[in-house]
């Protein structure tokens, strides 16, 4: 038995070391993983405080507070409506207006807000006092937008993507092309069925979570189901494209590792990436996931109509039609 | 064999991969209504030559023409195809498996008659995974008659069914051919290719070394009767006797037109004979003869 048991070990091995592909991913993805995570994560401890900054710093009474950076962290904004609406939901402590005389918005239902009002105070007695108020945002209801769209991403990348290999891997692919069916009309199928059941399936999870957890979306539900629709278009097109042609598991299971791990990471589901590196945030912005999770928030918490969420929903109708369109051009009925 | 104009026609089809040619210059047509079988070992080319047939690989060189035209978008119409090994979608009944092939089809036959032919109405709801070898190639045959095919394509169809499956399988394909479809068939089993076939190529090595209707072919190479005598019973000083012997693994065979002196001059020779065996040639001997290879080696 040990021998038959070290006969396969061993031809696995050899099976596993020339296949470079899945040895590059096996390598790469940790490697990649750990040091997109020290740097997202990585640095000195985060500070106490948030405040958004409107327009650039300039000379002004509130320098003494601006150099305060042990405690309180500095996120330019470059939407003033955005920025209110953010200090509404307390999900920045204070925004500071540096455009013209300094004013700034804090929120009075704000502990938070209260503590660095006195800091900002202190070094600008001048400054305009804006108050507004509201309640933040549960982290539960904010949470609850990321973790639909997470479940749809994984469900339109890993429910395509694998299956498509398998039906190629079997031959039913093969048997398939030797039908009238073209490329197009199969992939579209497959699109269409996944993403019938993702609706499906986030209709229920939005249903029974939402009743559990006693949310109810701000915003529209029919704009909502149109972001589900064009959101899970672009992520099952993304999965075809890394089906279109790959014959090993190891290789798919590696793509597919590699786009759902820093979309999960990147595209903030649990948590805004709004502090961190410029860079980290303009990868985020590609990632289609970070783009629905946006909308979806701006929708389900700050009301937002089509306008507001327009150029997400280009953006991913747009990768829709290119993905499709790479993955209808490399699509492979077989295993060479 | 029937004559008619050809349903397909080959033309001088080169397959190479980067080790090996495949097929290296294989030409020949199909009358229509006919059933035209590729014999040959595995790895002579014939899995290569259908698929390239069947539009599924493309040639390295030369051409398929069905009637007439460069195989295209009618002839995926007019085809049916039962590959050599093919997987169907998990948690389908047969009747579910048939009807997804029947809706990839613009014309064809309704599905109980599919099924009716290929004798599966009893088998209709069960899991196409749950079918013995024999019921999941007449399930395979039955997706393959779906578009009621003008050709037939049947790459090795019986490979690895029990002799009784096998022989069921030959009386559905016998019934097809008498609907005047015409089958391209490839199989190592002579037996079905002499049943079954009106003309046969036989390939070795991506060439086709003779093709012609069965009976025509065994005329041409053997015009006598075959003795055969196990090898370890055949002295090697009987092999100076002036007949000829043809080796094959585990017997030697003797090609004569004089059965009576052939006998007499092995009892002279003292070659035992209470194993000898006297029949017609076969389909396996005309390889044997050609390439001095068994067929199924």
């Amino acid at each position: 038995m040990m021998r038959r048991l070290l006969s396969v070990w061993h031809a696995r091995n050899l099976e596993f070391l020339r296949d470079r592909p899945t040895l590059l991913f096996t390598l790469l993805l940790p490697i990649g993983l750990v040091i997109g995570m020290g740097f997202i994560f990585g640095g000195p401890p985060r500070p106490l405080f948030t405040v958004g900054l409107l327009g650039t710093s300039r000379a002004t009474a509130a320098d003494p507070f601006l150099r305060e950076r042990r405690y309180v962290q500095f996120v330019p904004i470059h939407d003033e409506a955005a920025g209110r609406s953010e200090v509404t939901h307390q999900e920045i402590d204070l925004l500071l207006d540096l455009r013209g005389a300094a004013r700034y918005w804090v929120n009075t239902d704000s502990p938070k807000g209260y503590i660095v009002e006195k800091l900002l105070i202190a070094a600008d007695p001048g400054a305009r006092r804006q108050p507004v108020t509201g309640q933040a945002i549960p982290y539960v209801n904010w949470l609850f937008p990321g973790i639909l769209a997470m479940n749809m991403m994984f469900s339109c990348l890993f429910g395509v993507g694998y299956v498509v290999l398998r039906y190629r891997k079997s031959g039913f692919l093969k048997r398939l092309h030797a039908t009238p069916l073209t490329a197009f009309e199969f992939l579209t199928a497959q699109v269409l069925s996944r993403l019938s059941l993702i609706l499906f399936v986030t209709i229920v999870l939005y249903v029974g979570i939402g009743a559990i957890i006693h949310f109810h979306s701000v915003g529209s539900i029919a704009l909502l189901l149109l972001l589900a629709v064009i959101g899970s278009l672009s992520m099952i097109a993304l999965g075809l494209t890394i089906a279109a042609r790959v014959a090993s598991e190891e290789v798919v299971g590696g793509l597919l590792n590699l786009l759902t791990w820093p979309m999960m990471l990147l595209s903030g589901v649990w948590y805004s990436i709004e502090g961190s590196p410029r860079w980290v945030q303009w990868v985020a912005e590609i990632l289609p996931l970070t783009q629905v999770i946006e909308a979806a928030r701006a929708v389900m918490l700050d009301g937002a109509g089509i306008q507001k969420i327009i150029p997400n929903l280009v953006y991913l109708a747009v990768t829709t039609l290119v993905f499709l369109g790479f993955g209808a051009w490399s699509f492979r009925w077989r295993v060479d | 064999m029937p004559e008619s104009a050809p349903i397909l026609e080959v033309h001088n089809l080169v397959k190479q991969y980067p080790s090996v040619t495949a097929v290296d210059g294989v030409s020949f047509a199909v009358p229509e209504g006919t059933c035209f079988g590729l014999l040959g070992p595995n790895g002579a080319g014939k899995t290569t030559t259908i698929e390239i047939m069947e539009g599924i690989l493309p040639p390295t060189a030369g051409e398929v023409r069905y009637r007439g035209e460069r195989v295209g978008a009618r002839f995926r119409e007019d085809a049916g195809i039962l590959f050599q090994k093919t997987a169907l979608q998990d948690f389908l009944s047969v009747r579910q498996s048939v009807a997804l092939f029947r809706g990839l089809y613009q014309r064809g036959l309704d599905v109980d008659e599919v099924l009716r032919i290929c004798a599966l109405e009893k088998l209709a709801q069960r899991d196409n995974r749950k079918l013995s070898g024999g019921q999941q190639q007449r399930l395979l045959l039955a997706i393959a008659l779906v578009n009621d095919p003008k050709v037939l394509f049947l790459d090795e169809p019986t490979t690895g069914l029990d002799p009784q499956a096998r022989r069921n399988f030959w009386e559905l394909v016998e019934s097809i051919k008498a609907r005047r479809k015409t089958i391209i068939l490839t199989t190592h089993y002579m037996e079905e290719a002499q049943l079954l076939c009106d003309e046969i190529a036989i390939m070795d090595h991506g060439h086709i070394i003779a093709q012609g209707a069965p009976q025509q072919l065994l005329r041409e190479h053997f015009a006598e009767v075959l003795l055969e005598l196990p090898r370890q019973e055949f002295p090697e000083g009987a092999r100076h006797l002036p007949f000829k012997l043809i080796d094959a693994s585990d017997r030697v065979e003797i090609s004569t037109h004089d059965l009576d002196g052939t006998l007499r001059a092995l009892i002279d020779a003292h070659v035992p004979l209470r194993n000898l065996r006297i029949r017609p040639a076969n389909l396996e001997d005309l390889f044997l003869e050609l390439t001095g290879k068994e067929l199924r080696a």
